[in-house]
Protein backbone atom coordinates (compact mmCIF):
# COMPACT_ATOMS: atom_id res chain seq x y z
CA UNK A 1 0.00 0.00 0.00
CA UNK A 2 2.58 2.46 0.91
CA UNK A 3 5.15 2.40 -2.41
CA UNK A 4 1.25 2.44 -4.33
CA UNK A 5 0.54 6.07 -2.68
CA UNK A 6 3.99 7.10 -2.79
CA UNK A 7 3.62 6.67 -7.11
CA UNK A 8 0.58 8.40 -6.88
CA UNK A 9 1.89 11.15 -4.80
CA UNK A 10 5.29 11.64 -7.28
CA UNK A 11 3.01 11.08 -10.24
CA UNK A 12 0.36 13.93 -8.72
CA UNK A 13 3.41 16.63 -8.16
CA UNK A 14 5.24 15.82 -11.96
CA UNK A 15 1.63 16.73 -13.42
CA UNK A 16 1.21 19.60 -11.46
CA UNK A 17 5.13 20.86 -12.28
CA UNK A 18 4.34 20.11 -15.77
CA UNK A 19 1.21 22.07 -16.11
CA UNK A 20 2.57 25.10 -13.90
CA UNK A 21 5.56 24.92 -16.70
CA UNK A 22 3.42 24.30 -19.31
CA UNK A 23 0.85 27.81 -18.59
CA UNK A 24 4.39 29.56 -18.45
CA UNK A 25 5.45 28.71 -21.75
CA UNK A 26 2.09 29.68 -23.51
CA UNK A 27 1.59 32.96 -21.22
CA UNK A 28 5.33 34.15 -22.85
CA UNK A 29 4.69 32.53 -26.24
CA UNK A 30 3.71 36.04 -27.70
CA UNK A 31 6.18 37.68 -26.61
CA UNK A 32 5.67 39.99 -23.13
CA UNK A 33 2.03 39.44 -22.22
CA UNK A 34 1.71 43.25 -21.03
CA UNK A 35 2.09 44.23 -24.60
CA UNK A 36 -0.57 41.81 -26.20
CA UNK A 37 -3.02 43.36 -23.39
CA UNK A 38 -2.68 46.53 -23.27
CA UNK A 39 -2.00 46.95 -27.62
CA UNK A 40 -0.56 50.44 -28.90
CA UNK A 41 -0.77 53.59 -27.86
CA UNK A 42 1.36 53.60 -24.72
CA UNK A 43 4.24 55.46 -23.66
CA UNK A 44 7.91 54.01 -23.65
CA UNK A 45 7.54 54.70 -20.13
CA UNK A 46 4.11 53.80 -19.11
CA UNK A 47 5.12 51.00 -20.70
CA UNK A 48 8.03 49.87 -18.86
CA UNK A 49 6.49 51.02 -15.47
CA UNK A 50 4.13 48.52 -16.16
CA UNK A 51 6.53 45.63 -16.64
CA UNK A 52 8.36 46.47 -13.31
CA UNK A 53 5.26 46.35 -11.57
CA UNK A 54 3.89 43.13 -13.19
CA UNK A 55 7.47 41.80 -12.53
CA UNK A 56 7.83 40.95 -16.16
CA UNK A 57 11.60 42.44 -16.29
CA UNK A 58 14.73 40.17 -16.51
CA UNK A 59 15.36 37.31 -18.79
CA UNK A 60 12.64 34.33 -19.51
CA UNK A 61 14.52 32.03 -17.28
CA UNK A 62 14.93 34.53 -14.41
CA UNK A 63 11.03 35.23 -15.31
CA UNK A 64 10.69 31.38 -14.53
CA UNK A 65 12.37 30.56 -11.37
CA UNK A 66 10.77 33.44 -9.57
CA UNK A 67 7.35 32.06 -11.26
CA UNK A 68 8.48 28.94 -9.90
CA UNK A 69 9.43 30.16 -6.62
CA UNK A 70 5.84 32.21 -6.04
CA UNK A 71 3.64 29.46 -6.98
CA UNK A 72 5.49 27.10 -4.37
CA UNK A 73 4.85 29.69 -1.73
CA UNK A 74 1.35 30.59 -3.08
CA UNK A 75 1.94 33.69 -5.01
CA UNK A 76 1.37 34.03 -8.48
CA UNK A 77 0.73 37.73 -9.48
CA UNK A 78 -1.56 40.45 -9.69
CA UNK A 79 -4.59 40.47 -12.13
CA UNK A 80 -4.01 42.51 -14.76
CA UNK A 81 -8.03 44.12 -14.66
CA UNK A 82 -8.47 44.83 -11.27
CA UNK A 83 -4.58 44.43 -9.82
CA UNK A 84 -5.43 42.07 -6.89
CA UNK A 85 -3.80 39.36 -6.22
CA UNK A 86 -5.26 36.45 -8.70
CA UNK A 87 -5.16 34.37 -5.45
CA UNK A 88 -7.84 36.48 -4.39
CA UNK A 89 -9.41 36.88 -7.57
CA UNK A 90 -10.19 33.30 -8.10
CA UNK A 91 -10.68 32.30 -4.25
CA UNK A 92 -13.44 34.41 -4.44
CA UNK A 93 -15.73 32.08 -6.93
CA UNK A 94 -14.50 28.81 -5.39
CA UNK A 95 -17.99 28.47 -3.18
CA UNK A 96 -19.91 28.80 -6.19
CA UNK A 97 -18.37 26.90 -8.95
CA UNK A 98 -18.00 24.19 -5.99
CA UNK A 99 -22.09 24.16 -5.30
CA UNK A 100 -22.82 23.62 -8.96
CA UNK A 101 -19.86 20.98 -9.15
CA UNK A 102 -21.43 19.05 -5.91
CA UNK A 103 -24.55 19.46 -7.73
CA UNK A 104 -23.98 18.30 -10.86
CA UNK A 105 -21.83 15.36 -9.50
CA UNK A 106 -25.22 14.53 -6.90
CA UNK A 107 -27.65 14.21 -9.84
CA UNK A 108 -25.11 12.46 -12.17
CA UNK A 109 -25.03 9.67 -9.67
CA UNK A 110 -28.74 9.94 -9.04
CA UNK A 111 -29.23 9.29 -12.37
CA UNK A 112 -26.47 7.22 -14.32
CA UNK A 113 -26.19 4.76 -11.66
CA UNK A 114 -29.68 3.39 -12.04
CA UNK A 115 -29.97 3.98 -15.52
CA UNK A 116 -26.68 1.94 -16.01
CA UNK A 117 -28.07 -1.06 -13.75
CA UNK A 118 -31.43 -0.82 -15.88
CA UNK A 119 -29.55 -0.92 -19.14
CA UNK A 120 -27.31 -4.02 -17.89
CA UNK A 121 -30.37 -5.54 -16.51
CA UNK A 122 -32.52 -5.53 -19.81
CA UNK A 123 -30.10 -5.40 -22.57
CA UNK A 124 -31.72 -7.30 -24.48
CA UNK A 125 -35.08 -5.77 -25.06
CA UNK A 126 -36.08 -1.74 -25.74
CA UNK A 127 -35.05 -0.41 -22.03
CA UNK A 128 -32.02 -1.13 -22.75
CA UNK A 129 -31.94 0.54 -26.04
CA UNK A 130 -32.99 3.22 -24.57
CA UNK A 131 -30.66 3.36 -21.99
CA UNK A 132 -27.72 3.24 -24.83
CA UNK A 133 -29.21 5.89 -26.99
CA UNK A 134 -29.75 8.62 -23.58
CA UNK A 135 -25.88 7.56 -23.11
CA UNK A 136 -25.37 8.53 -26.71
CA UNK A 137 -27.10 11.47 -27.09
CA UNK A 138 -25.03 12.98 -23.68
CA UNK A 139 -22.20 12.49 -25.71
CA UNK A 140 -23.46 13.54 -29.04
CA UNK A 141 -25.30 16.97 -27.81
CA UNK A 142 -22.79 19.27 -26.52
CA UNK A 143 -23.53 20.90 -23.06
CA UNK A 144 -23.37 24.84 -25.00
CA UNK A 145 -26.70 23.67 -26.77
CA UNK A 146 -28.29 21.65 -24.50
CA UNK A 147 -27.87 25.06 -22.12
CA UNK A 148 -29.10 27.10 -24.86
CA UNK A 149 -31.96 24.94 -26.08
CA UNK A 150 -33.23 24.67 -22.39
CA UNK A 151 -32.79 28.48 -21.79
CA UNK A 152 -35.08 28.80 -24.54
CA UNK A 153 -37.88 26.70 -23.82
CA UNK A 154 -38.07 27.23 -20.06
CA UNK A 155 -37.10 30.68 -19.83
CA UNK A 156 -38.61 32.25 -22.85
CA UNK A 157 -41.47 30.63 -24.18
CA UNK A 158 -42.18 28.72 -20.43
CA UNK A 159 -41.50 31.59 -18.21
CA UNK A 160 -40.60 28.82 -15.36
CA UNK A 161 -36.51 29.67 -14.67
CA UNK A 162 -34.26 32.04 -14.73
CA UNK A 163 -31.70 32.33 -16.50
CA UNK A 164 -29.31 34.33 -14.53
CA UNK A 165 -27.85 34.20 -10.92
CA UNK A 166 -27.17 31.55 -8.42
CA UNK A 167 -29.79 32.75 -5.56
CA UNK A 168 -32.14 30.16 -5.25
CA UNK A 169 -32.97 26.65 -5.95
CA UNK A 170 -34.91 27.49 -9.09
CA UNK A 171 -31.43 28.72 -10.51
CA UNK A 172 -29.69 25.56 -9.80
CA UNK A 173 -32.00 23.35 -12.21
CA UNK A 174 -30.76 24.44 -15.57
CA UNK A 175 -27.19 24.75 -15.05
CA UNK A 176 -26.58 21.29 -13.31
CA UNK A 177 -28.65 19.59 -15.89
CA UNK A 178 -26.30 20.86 -18.54
CA UNK A 179 -23.04 20.36 -16.66
CA UNK A 180 -24.72 16.56 -15.82
CA UNK A 181 -25.43 15.72 -19.59
CA UNK A 182 -21.91 14.71 -20.40
CA UNK A 183 -21.46 13.05 -16.98
CA UNK A 184 -24.75 10.86 -17.41
CA UNK A 185 -23.19 9.76 -20.58
CA UNK A 186 -20.23 8.78 -19.79
CA UNK A 187 -21.59 7.32 -16.19
CA UNK A 188 -24.42 5.23 -17.61
CA UNK A 189 -22.17 3.77 -20.37
CA UNK A 190 -19.62 2.59 -18.03
CA UNK A 191 -21.93 1.85 -15.38
CA UNK A 192 -23.44 -0.85 -17.44
CA UNK A 193 -20.66 -2.13 -18.98
CA UNK A 194 -19.20 -3.04 -15.56
CA UNK A 195 -22.48 -4.37 -14.51
CA UNK A 196 -22.70 -6.31 -17.66
CA UNK A 197 -19.27 -7.84 -16.84
CA UNK A 198 -20.09 -8.39 -13.36
CA UNK A 199 -23.32 -10.30 -13.64
CA UNK A 200 -21.80 -12.72 -16.51
CA UNK A 201 -19.04 -14.11 -13.31
CA UNK A 202 -19.78 -17.03 -11.47
CA UNK A 203 -20.20 -16.09 -8.50
CA UNK A 204 -23.43 -14.24 -9.51
CA UNK A 205 -24.79 -17.66 -10.52
CA UNK A 206 -23.30 -18.92 -7.23
CA UNK A 207 -25.31 -16.24 -5.48
CA UNK A 208 -28.95 -16.78 -7.33
CA UNK A 209 -28.58 -20.71 -6.54
CA UNK A 210 -28.46 -19.94 -2.96
CA UNK A 211 -31.51 -18.41 -3.34
CA UNK A 212 -31.08 -14.72 -2.88
CA UNK A 213 -33.91 -12.33 -3.76
CA UNK A 214 -32.80 -10.55 -7.74
CA UNK A 215 -32.80 -7.38 -5.93
CA UNK A 216 -30.08 -8.06 -3.77
CA UNK A 217 -27.92 -10.46 -6.52
CA UNK A 218 -27.90 -7.51 -8.93
CA UNK A 219 -27.22 -4.65 -6.15
CA UNK A 220 -25.30 -6.52 -3.15
CA UNK A 221 -23.06 -8.99 -5.63
CA UNK A 222 -23.53 -6.84 -9.02
CA UNK A 223 -23.11 -2.94 -7.93
CA UNK A 224 -21.02 -4.30 -5.06
CA UNK A 225 -18.37 -5.54 -7.20
CA UNK A 226 -19.08 -2.80 -10.40
CA UNK A 227 -19.09 -0.27 -8.34
CA UNK A 228 -14.99 -0.49 -8.26
CA UNK A 229 -14.77 0.22 -11.52
CA UNK A 230 -17.48 2.66 -11.81
CA UNK A 231 -15.40 4.47 -8.72
CA UNK A 232 -12.53 4.77 -11.11
CA UNK A 233 -14.56 6.42 -14.43
CA UNK A 234 -16.00 9.03 -11.77
CA UNK A 235 -12.88 10.48 -10.70
CA UNK A 236 -10.80 9.69 -14.21
CA UNK A 237 -13.45 11.12 -16.39
CA UNK A 238 -15.58 13.24 -14.52
CA UNK A 239 -12.87 15.71 -13.25
CA UNK A 240 -12.12 16.59 -17.04
CA UNK A 241 -15.73 16.97 -18.20
CA UNK A 242 -16.86 18.85 -15.13
CA UNK A 243 -13.75 21.53 -15.92
CA UNK A 244 -14.18 21.84 -19.26
CA UNK A 245 -18.56 21.98 -18.31
CA UNK A 246 -18.29 24.70 -16.00
CA UNK A 247 -16.71 26.77 -18.46
CA UNK A 248 -18.97 26.86 -20.97
CA UNK A 249 -22.17 26.59 -18.21
CA UNK A 250 -21.13 29.26 -16.08
CA UNK A 251 -20.71 31.81 -18.83
CA UNK A 252 -24.15 31.14 -20.00
CA UNK A 253 -25.53 31.01 -16.90
CA UNK A 254 -23.71 34.14 -15.71
CA UNK A 255 -22.73 31.85 -12.53
CA UNK A 256 -19.98 33.30 -10.64
CA UNK A 257 -18.05 30.72 -10.76
CA UNK A 258 -14.44 30.19 -12.24
CA UNK A 259 -15.07 29.28 -15.80
CA UNK A 260 -17.33 32.44 -15.90
CA UNK A 261 -13.82 33.80 -14.70
CA UNK A 262 -11.61 32.24 -17.07
CA UNK A 263 -13.83 32.49 -20.15
CA UNK A 264 -14.15 36.49 -19.32
CA UNK A 265 -10.11 36.60 -18.66
CA UNK A 266 -9.60 34.81 -21.72
CA UNK A 267 -11.40 37.39 -23.36
CA UNK A 268 -10.01 40.20 -22.25
CA UNK A 269 -6.24 38.39 -21.87
CA UNK A 270 -5.60 38.92 -18.34
CA UNK A 271 -3.21 36.45 -18.50
CA UNK A 272 -2.29 36.32 -15.05
CA UNK A 273 -6.01 34.78 -13.91
CA UNK A 274 -6.44 32.85 -16.49
CA UNK A 275 -2.46 31.16 -15.58
CA UNK A 276 -3.82 30.66 -12.38
CA UNK A 277 -7.19 29.52 -13.21
CA UNK A 278 -5.88 26.81 -15.22
CA UNK A 279 -3.42 25.93 -12.46
CA UNK A 280 -6.51 25.78 -9.76
CA UNK A 281 -8.31 23.77 -11.94
CA UNK A 282 -5.35 21.65 -12.97
CA UNK A 283 -4.77 21.10 -8.97
CA UNK A 284 -8.81 19.97 -8.55
CA UNK A 285 -8.04 17.46 -11.17
CA UNK A 286 -5.36 16.38 -10.45
CA UNK A 287 -6.59 16.45 -6.79
CA UNK A 288 -9.14 14.11 -7.49
CA UNK A 289 -7.58 11.99 -9.97
CA UNK A 290 -5.47 11.46 -7.21
CA UNK A 291 -8.20 10.37 -4.46
CA UNK A 292 -9.67 8.36 -6.89
CA UNK A 293 -6.89 6.43 -7.31
CA UNK A 294 -6.24 5.53 -3.24
CA UNK A 295 -9.93 4.63 -2.98
CA UNK A 296 -9.49 2.36 -5.72
CA UNK A 297 -6.80 0.59 -3.92
CA UNK A 298 -8.78 0.82 -0.75
CA UNK A 299 -11.99 -0.75 -2.06
CA UNK A 300 -9.31 -3.68 -4.46
CA UNK A 301 -8.14 -5.82 -1.61
CA UNK A 302 -5.76 -6.76 -4.22
CA UNK A 303 -3.64 -3.61 -4.27
CA UNK A 304 -4.80 -3.11 -0.66
CA UNK A 305 -3.15 -5.87 0.55
CA UNK A 306 0.04 -5.91 -1.91
CA UNK A 307 3.09 -6.30 -0.74
CA UNK A 308 5.79 -4.73 -2.36
CA UNK B 1 -13.45 1.74 -22.14
CA UNK B 2 -11.92 -1.35 -23.52
CA UNK B 3 -9.19 -1.51 -26.08
CA UNK B 4 -10.61 -1.43 -29.45
CA UNK B 5 -9.32 -5.19 -30.54
CA UNK B 6 -9.87 -6.80 -27.28
CA UNK B 7 -10.74 -10.63 -28.83
CA UNK B 8 -12.26 -11.65 -25.34
CA UNK B 9 -14.47 -9.06 -24.13
CA UNK B 10 -15.80 -7.75 -27.55
CA UNK B 11 -19.18 -9.47 -27.91
CA UNK B 12 -19.93 -11.13 -31.03
CA UNK B 13 -21.41 -9.26 -33.97
CA UNK B 14 -21.90 -10.76 -37.42
CA UNK B 15 -20.71 -7.07 -38.90
CA UNK B 16 -24.84 -6.62 -39.59
CA UNK B 17 -26.19 -3.06 -39.83
CA UNK B 18 -29.28 -2.05 -38.11
CA UNK B 19 -31.78 0.80 -38.80
CA UNK B 20 -30.44 3.33 -36.92
CA UNK B 21 -26.61 3.05 -38.43
CA UNK B 22 -28.21 2.98 -41.56
CA UNK B 23 -29.92 6.71 -40.93
CA UNK B 24 -27.29 7.88 -39.18
CA UNK B 25 -24.53 6.77 -42.20
CA UNK B 26 -27.05 8.43 -44.74
CA UNK B 27 -27.56 11.66 -42.36
CA UNK B 28 -23.46 11.46 -42.11
CA UNK B 29 -22.94 11.85 -46.01
CA UNK B 30 -25.82 13.82 -46.41
CA UNK B 31 -24.44 16.73 -43.90
CA UNK B 32 -20.59 15.76 -45.30
CA UNK B 33 -22.02 16.59 -49.39
CA UNK B 34 -23.66 19.75 -48.07
CA UNK B 35 -20.14 21.09 -46.56
CA UNK B 36 -18.18 19.81 -49.73
CA UNK B 37 -20.51 21.76 -52.47
CA UNK B 38 -22.14 24.16 -50.04
CA UNK B 39 -20.50 26.79 -52.81
CA UNK B 40 -22.58 25.72 -55.32
CA UNK B 41 -25.90 24.91 -53.83
CA UNK B 42 -26.46 27.94 -51.18
CA UNK B 43 -28.95 30.80 -53.10
CA UNK B 44 -27.05 33.31 -50.60
CA UNK B 45 -23.66 34.38 -50.03
CA UNK B 46 -22.45 34.15 -46.08
CA UNK B 47 -21.87 37.33 -45.98
CA UNK B 48 -24.30 38.83 -48.48
CA UNK B 49 -26.78 41.13 -46.12
CA UNK B 50 -29.76 42.21 -47.21
CA UNK B 51 -30.89 45.56 -44.71
CA UNK B 52 -34.71 44.88 -45.88
CA UNK B 53 -35.29 41.75 -44.68
CA UNK B 54 -33.66 41.37 -41.35
CA UNK B 55 -34.50 38.86 -38.58
CA UNK B 56 -37.44 37.30 -41.04
CA UNK B 57 -38.34 33.97 -39.91
CA UNK B 58 -37.90 30.43 -41.83
CA UNK B 59 -40.61 29.10 -44.71
CA UNK B 60 -44.02 28.22 -43.01
CA UNK B 61 -44.06 31.34 -40.80
CA UNK B 62 -45.49 34.42 -41.23
CA UNK B 63 -43.43 37.14 -42.96
CA UNK B 64 -41.82 34.67 -44.56
CA UNK B 65 -39.18 35.96 -46.73
CA UNK B 66 -38.96 34.82 -50.45
CA UNK B 67 -35.56 32.19 -51.10
CA UNK B 68 -34.37 32.54 -47.37
CA UNK B 69 -36.08 28.94 -46.60
CA UNK B 70 -34.17 29.10 -42.56
CA UNK B 71 -34.89 32.71 -41.76
CA UNK B 72 -32.48 35.63 -41.73
CA UNK B 73 -30.47 37.11 -39.03
CA UNK B 74 -29.82 40.46 -37.69
CA UNK B 75 -28.37 41.79 -40.88
CA UNK B 76 -30.71 39.98 -43.39
CA UNK B 77 -27.81 37.40 -43.76
CA UNK B 78 -29.83 34.16 -45.02
CA UNK B 79 -29.25 31.55 -42.14
CA UNK B 80 -29.30 28.16 -44.26
CA UNK B 81 -26.65 29.41 -46.49
CA UNK B 82 -24.60 30.32 -43.20
CA UNK B 83 -25.11 27.30 -41.59
CA UNK B 84 -23.83 25.25 -44.49
CA UNK B 85 -20.24 27.58 -44.80
CA UNK B 86 -20.32 27.09 -40.97
CA UNK B 87 -20.79 23.71 -41.21
CA UNK B 88 -17.71 23.52 -44.16
CA UNK B 89 -15.39 25.47 -41.93
CA UNK B 90 -16.25 23.28 -39.01
CA UNK B 91 -15.80 20.15 -40.84
CA UNK B 92 -12.44 21.25 -42.70
CA UNK B 93 -11.43 22.06 -39.05
CA UNK B 94 -12.47 18.78 -37.97
CA UNK B 95 -10.82 17.05 -40.91
CA UNK B 96 -7.19 19.13 -40.26
CA UNK B 97 -7.76 18.87 -36.41
CA UNK B 98 -7.99 15.17 -36.75
CA UNK B 99 -4.96 14.44 -38.98
CA UNK B 100 -2.49 16.73 -36.85
CA UNK B 101 -3.50 14.51 -33.91
CA UNK B 102 -3.42 11.28 -35.60
CA UNK B 103 0.27 12.12 -36.79
CA UNK B 104 1.71 13.65 -33.34
CA UNK B 105 -0.13 10.52 -31.50
CA UNK B 106 0.65 7.62 -34.18
CA UNK B 107 4.04 8.51 -34.47
CA UNK B 108 4.86 8.92 -30.67
CA UNK B 109 2.52 5.39 -30.24
CA UNK B 110 4.78 3.92 -33.13
CA UNK B 111 7.88 4.91 -31.47
CA UNK B 112 6.46 3.90 -28.08
CA UNK B 113 5.47 0.46 -29.07
CA UNK B 114 8.65 -0.13 -30.95
CA UNK B 115 11.18 1.13 -28.61
CA UNK B 116 10.83 0.29 -25.15
CA UNK B 117 12.59 1.63 -22.09
CA UNK B 118 12.90 5.47 -21.23
CA UNK B 119 11.77 6.57 -24.37
CA UNK B 120 8.54 4.75 -23.98
CA UNK B 121 8.01 5.85 -20.29
CA UNK B 122 8.29 9.23 -20.94
CA UNK B 123 6.06 9.02 -23.68
CA UNK B 124 3.27 7.40 -21.44
CA UNK B 125 3.99 9.78 -19.03
CA UNK B 126 3.22 12.59 -21.73
CA UNK B 127 -0.20 10.92 -22.48
CA UNK B 128 -0.95 10.54 -18.88
CA UNK B 129 -0.10 14.36 -18.52
CA UNK B 130 -2.54 14.96 -21.50
CA UNK B 131 -5.38 13.08 -20.05
CA UNK B 132 -5.26 14.93 -16.55
CA UNK B 133 -5.18 18.35 -18.04
CA UNK B 134 -8.74 19.54 -18.51
CA UNK B 135 -7.54 20.76 -22.41
CA UNK B 136 -10.27 23.01 -23.19
CA UNK B 137 -8.72 25.55 -20.25
CA UNK B 138 -5.57 24.80 -21.92
CA UNK B 139 -7.46 25.89 -25.39
CA UNK B 140 -8.38 28.79 -23.79
CA UNK B 141 -5.18 29.72 -22.43
CA UNK B 142 -3.51 29.59 -25.59
CA UNK B 143 -6.44 30.95 -27.94
CA UNK B 144 -6.28 34.08 -25.31
CA UNK B 145 -2.64 34.82 -26.10
CA UNK B 146 -1.96 33.96 -29.64
CA UNK B 147 -5.57 35.26 -31.18
CA UNK B 148 -7.57 33.29 -32.43
CA UNK B 149 -6.34 32.51 -36.15
CA UNK B 150 -7.56 29.47 -38.07
CA UNK B 151 -3.80 28.21 -38.33
CA UNK B 152 -3.71 28.31 -34.17
CA UNK B 153 -7.27 26.89 -34.05
CA UNK B 154 -6.28 23.99 -36.12
CA UNK B 155 -2.81 23.55 -34.26
CA UNK B 156 -5.09 23.38 -30.89
CA UNK B 157 -7.93 21.20 -32.53
CA UNK B 158 -4.84 18.83 -33.28
CA UNK B 159 -3.71 18.71 -29.94
CA UNK B 160 -6.91 18.17 -28.22
CA UNK B 161 -6.35 14.17 -28.91
CA UNK B 162 -3.32 12.86 -29.62
CA UNK B 163 -3.10 10.84 -26.47
CA UNK B 164 -6.07 8.90 -27.74
CA UNK B 165 -3.90 7.29 -30.99
CA UNK B 166 -1.25 7.42 -29.27
CA UNK B 167 -2.85 4.81 -26.71
CA UNK B 168 -4.16 2.48 -29.44
CA UNK B 169 -1.24 2.62 -31.34
CA UNK B 170 1.44 1.91 -28.93
CA UNK B 171 -0.98 -1.35 -27.50
CA UNK B 172 -1.64 -2.79 -30.85
CA UNK B 173 2.25 -2.38 -31.99
CA UNK B 174 3.11 -4.32 -28.69
CA UNK B 175 0.12 -6.90 -29.31
CA UNK B 176 1.66 -7.30 -32.93
CA UNK B 177 4.78 -7.54 -32.20
CA UNK B 178 4.83 -10.23 -30.26
CA UNK B 179 3.15 -11.99 -33.57
CA UNK B 180 5.60 -14.67 -34.97
CA UNK B 181 5.35 -13.08 -38.59
CA UNK B 182 7.38 -9.68 -37.15
CA UNK B 183 10.09 -12.00 -35.22
CA UNK B 184 10.97 -13.60 -38.13
CA UNK B 185 11.23 -10.39 -39.94
CA UNK B 186 13.59 -8.80 -37.21
CA UNK B 187 15.76 -12.70 -37.60
CA UNK B 188 15.38 -12.06 -40.78
CA UNK B 189 17.24 -8.30 -40.61
CA UNK B 190 15.01 -6.21 -40.92
CA UNK B 191 15.53 -2.80 -39.68
CA UNK B 192 13.21 -1.49 -37.32
CA UNK B 193 11.91 1.12 -40.18
CA UNK B 194 11.15 -1.34 -42.80
CA UNK B 195 9.29 -3.20 -40.01
CA UNK B 196 6.83 -0.36 -38.85
CA UNK B 197 6.52 0.49 -42.91
CA UNK B 198 6.01 -3.24 -44.01
CA UNK B 199 4.49 -5.08 -41.44
CA UNK B 200 3.38 -3.05 -38.78
CA UNK B 201 1.53 -0.34 -40.48
CA UNK B 202 -1.11 -2.17 -42.51
CA UNK B 203 -2.11 -3.57 -39.25
CA UNK B 204 -3.22 -0.52 -38.00
CA UNK B 205 -5.23 0.79 -40.35
CA UNK B 206 -8.50 -0.43 -39.35
CA UNK B 207 -8.39 0.63 -35.76
CA UNK B 208 -6.92 4.22 -36.88
CA UNK B 209 -10.22 4.77 -38.75
CA UNK B 210 -12.59 4.10 -35.54
CA UNK B 211 -10.55 6.41 -33.79
CA UNK B 212 -10.01 9.15 -36.67
CA UNK B 213 -13.96 8.89 -36.71
CA UNK B 214 -14.72 9.52 -33.29
CA UNK B 215 -12.05 12.04 -33.05
CA UNK B 216 -14.07 13.73 -35.88
CA UNK B 217 -16.85 14.12 -33.33
CA UNK B 218 -14.69 15.28 -30.57
CA UNK B 219 -13.48 17.92 -32.39
CA UNK B 220 -16.56 19.22 -33.91
CA UNK B 221 -17.66 19.66 -30.70
CA UNK B 222 -14.58 21.47 -28.77
CA UNK B 223 -14.76 23.62 -31.92
CA UNK B 224 -18.12 25.01 -31.67
CA UNK B 225 -18.10 25.27 -28.01
CA UNK B 226 -14.45 27.44 -28.62
CA UNK B 227 -16.30 29.71 -31.15
CA UNK B 228 -19.48 29.98 -29.36
CA UNK B 229 -17.12 31.34 -26.55
CA UNK B 230 -16.03 33.44 -28.88
CA UNK B 231 -12.32 32.08 -28.96
CA UNK B 232 -12.42 30.17 -31.83
CA UNK B 233 -13.34 31.22 -35.56
CA UNK B 234 -13.91 34.75 -35.58
CA UNK B 235 -16.93 36.84 -37.11
CA UNK B 236 -17.92 37.92 -39.71
CA UNK B 237 -17.00 34.25 -41.09
CA UNK B 238 -20.02 31.73 -39.87
CA UNK B 239 -19.16 28.71 -37.93
CA UNK B 240 -22.05 26.77 -36.29
CA UNK B 241 -20.54 27.45 -32.78
CA UNK B 242 -20.14 31.07 -33.30
CA UNK B 243 -23.77 31.42 -35.12
CA UNK B 244 -25.18 29.93 -31.92
CA UNK B 245 -23.43 32.32 -29.60
CA UNK B 246 -24.12 35.16 -31.75
CA UNK B 247 -27.75 34.24 -32.08
CA UNK B 248 -28.42 34.32 -28.15
CA UNK B 249 -29.32 37.86 -28.24
CA UNK B 250 -32.22 37.39 -30.48
CA UNK B 251 -33.10 34.46 -29.17
CA UNK B 252 -36.44 35.46 -27.99
CA UNK B 253 -37.61 36.79 -30.83
CA UNK B 254 -35.63 34.79 -33.59
CA UNK B 255 -34.95 31.84 -32.01
CA UNK B 256 -33.99 30.14 -35.54
CA UNK B 257 -30.62 31.82 -35.51
CA UNK B 258 -29.63 29.65 -32.59
CA UNK B 259 -31.84 26.96 -33.89
CA UNK B 260 -31.00 25.69 -37.06
CA UNK B 261 -27.22 25.62 -36.51
CA UNK B 262 -27.53 23.84 -33.36
CA UNK B 263 -29.62 21.26 -35.18
CA UNK B 264 -26.96 21.06 -37.64
CA UNK B 265 -24.39 20.41 -35.08
CA UNK B 266 -26.51 18.07 -32.81
CA UNK B 267 -26.70 16.09 -36.53
CA UNK B 268 -23.75 16.50 -36.93
CA UNK B 269 -21.92 14.66 -33.76
CA UNK B 270 -24.60 12.45 -33.48
CA UNK B 271 -24.54 10.89 -36.75
CA UNK B 272 -20.58 10.87 -37.06
CA UNK B 273 -20.19 8.73 -33.50
CA UNK B 274 -23.13 6.31 -34.46
CA UNK B 275 -21.11 5.93 -37.53
CA UNK B 276 -17.58 5.62 -35.60
CA UNK B 277 -19.03 2.61 -33.39
CA UNK B 278 -20.37 1.41 -36.43
CA UNK B 279 -17.16 1.01 -37.81
CA UNK B 280 -15.48 -0.18 -34.12
CA UNK B 281 -18.00 -2.89 -35.14
CA UNK B 282 -16.78 -3.88 -38.22
CA UNK B 283 -13.50 -3.57 -36.91
CA UNK B 284 -13.23 -6.50 -34.37
CA UNK B 285 -15.79 -8.67 -36.74
CA UNK B 286 -12.00 -8.72 -38.99
CA UNK B 287 -9.90 -8.61 -36.28
CA UNK B 288 -11.47 -11.61 -35.30
CA UNK B 289 -12.59 -13.40 -38.35
CA UNK B 290 -8.08 -13.31 -39.12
Amino acid sequence: MIPYLIRVAVKSVVTLFAIATITFIATRLSGNPIDTFLGDGLTEEGRAELIRYFQLDGSLWQQYLAFMRGAVSGEFGLSFVDRRPVTEVVSDRLWASGQLLLASVAFTLLVAIPLGILGAIYRKSWIGSAVMMVAFAGYAVPSFILAIVMVLVFSYWLNWLPVVGNGSFAHFIMPTIAMSGVLIAALTRFTRNAMLDVLGQDFIRTARAKGLGEARVVLRHGLGNAGVTVISVIGLQVAGLAAAGSVVVESIFSWPGIGQLLVNAALVRDYPVLQFGVITVAVAVVAINALTDVSYALADPRIRLARS
Amino acid sequence: MTTLADPVIAPRRKGSTDFIQKIAIGIAILLFALAVFAPWIVPFGPLDQSLLSRLRPPLGFERFAAGHYAGTDELGRDVLSRSLYGMRLTLTLAFAGALIGLLIGGTLGLVAGLRRGWVEDGIMALVDMQIAIPFTLVALLILSLLGSNLTVLVLVLGIAGWEQYARIVRAEVRRLSALPFIEAAWTAGAGPVYIACRHVLPNLVSPLVVQFTLALSNIVILESTLSFLGLGVQPPQPSLGSMVGLGRDYMPTAPWIVLVPAALIVALTFSVQIMGDWLRDRADVRLRDR
